[in-house]
């Protein structure tokens, strides 16, 4: 990396870094009725849940009764009555107020406004009670979508910093980050893209199929680390994933591709009119589960590590974390495992869809021609 | 005699869905231990045949666990949405 490019990166990440040092918070709990878990029976379901949901702050630790958390901005379109409009604040402005499951104000301020509830979502309180007939559209930079925003800027930092290295070593040898990502780009490159779409077309999916490895990868990886935020395991943001894929799938599809699914050659009639329904339903399930594989799976890893060390919790003694430490500790690295392979599988299954939607075919399954004796004809 | 028992179970559990989901949860990891362990192994017995293509096997091995794993994760969100749903 040359002189420019060194002071830019290191200025962005000491902005970002320094934005969270500044917005980090110390909060008091000193209302017990909000978090009646410290005190009642250790209820593992809701921890974990708390653990792999999204939410407006960002929970860090809890120490004893501190809880320490980053108030992220939450902003909101409302409709309420005939008002309209916009409006943006931190999150820690819902702490000075709170509404129960009876609907009692608990430790508050008697004003109306914007309040969350357990389950994470937000509503309008009135006279002391929600309001429903108040819309609110919440854009809200979540947890979830920071943590995006993070790997986002991750991800540049990275191959912005790649791509300066070949520009700088044009015509040398990789140093540095380039050595490390350039197997992995050929990679995709050789065994994935090349063999599934073909050499004349691949070249133009590669950034596609690029990113959205990396992309699941790094956040994968972000969702392992303590404090990290639960990316890929929102169902969300993997329906986009596969909705992308959904997209460029059938935007590139060429005739072939539409004729296979609408018109299957080579069989007969009646058969075809059954197959039609099948196959336009096979357009969505395809990218579908693509979806939930890899919510699951980085759902279903995070869940186990967590039940694994609750169970010390449950049994409510220090000797079963002598098993459960070491225990967690394996299904943790073989999480990082799932990571890579996850991010494989997806990028693997877009260029396997890609690659039948725009593959050409040689030869056309034409029933009207005999079988008999092979024509010479030129494939159109 | 076996719907007895689970009927009583169920009552001493409280809910038929949870039931519901445990079982289901239970038998769709079966089919995925049945269905890897079989590409597992035959995997290992082409790698022990030819160990010059080990690179391939195993990674149309991993293609393929995953794919089965998909479908078995399937059957996991359907019986997690079973058992919380109220």
């Amino acid at each position: 990396m040359d002189q420019k490019t060194t002071s830019v990166f290191s200025f962005v990440k000491f902005f970002i870094l320094s934005i969270f040092v500044f917005g980090l918070t110390f909060q008091s709990q000193a209302n017990e009725n909000a978090h009646a878990a410290d005190s009642a029976k250790f209820d593992p379901a809701t921890m974990i849940m708390h653990h792999i949901s999204d939410a407006h702050d960002w929970h860090i630790a809890t120490i004893g009764h501190t809880h320490i958390t980053i108030p992220l901005p939450v902003i909101l379109y409302y409709k309420i009555d005939n008002r309209t409009g916009f409006t943006v604040f931190l999150s820690s402005n819902f702490h000075t107020s709170g509404i129960d499951d009876d609907g009692e104000l608990v430790d508050g301020l008697d004003v109306e406004g914007f309040r969350l509830d357990h389950h994470d979502h937000i509503y309008y309180e009135k006279d002391g009670k929600p309001y429903h007939e108040a819309k609110i559209y919440d854009f809200s930079i979540t947890k979830n979508v920071a943590s995006i925003l993070l790997s986002a800027i991750l991800l540049l930092t990275v191959f912005l910093s790649v791509a300066a290295g070949y520009k700088k070593n044009k015509g040398k040898a990789p140093k540095g980050i380039q050595s490390f990502f350039e197997p992995l780009i050929v990679f995709i490159r050789d065994e994935i893209a090349v063999p599934n779409i073909g050499e004349k077309k691949y070249m133009f999916f590669m950034p596609y199929l690029l990113t959205v490895f990396f992309f699941i990868w790094f956040n994968n990886l972000l969702g392992l680390v303590p404090t990290g935020a639960n990316v890929t395991g929102n169902i969300s943001v993997t329906m986009t994933l596969a909705v992308l894929t959904l997209i460029i799938t059938n935007v590139f599809g060429n005739k072939d591709y539409w004729m296979h699914i609408l018109w299957t050659p080579g069989v007969p009639l009646p058969l075809r009119i059954i197959i039609l329904p099948v196959e336009i339903l096979g357009i969505i399930t395809k990218p579908f589960a693509l979806m939930i594989r890899l919510f699951a799976n980085i759902t279903a890893g995070h869940c186990i590590i967590l039940s694994i060390m609750s169970f010390i919790f449950i049994f409510k003694s220090v000797g079963v974390a002598a098993g459960s430490v070491p225990f967690a500790l394996i299904m943790n690295v073989m999480e990082f495992t799932v990571a890579i392979l996850q991010a494989y599988i997806f990028t693997l299954l877009s260029a396997l869809f890609i690659g039948s939607a725009v593959e050409e075919h040689e030869h056309h399954h034409e029933e009207h021609h005999s079988h008999d004796k092979p024509l010479a004809v030129a494939h159109h | 005699m076996l719907s007895s028992m689970l009927l009583e179970t169920a009552g001493i559990v409280g809910n038929f869905s949870t039931l519901g989901a445990g079982i289901g949860a239970g038998v769709a990891v079966l089919g995925a231990g049945l269905g890897i362990g079989k590409i597992g192994s035959s995997a290992m017995e082409a790698m022990a045949r030819q160990p010059e293509v080990a690179g391939k096997v195993q990674t149309g091995m991993l293609i393929a666990s995953a794919l089965i794993e998909g479908a078995a994760l399937f059957a996991i969100v359907v019986a997690f949405l079973i058992g919380t749903a109220k």
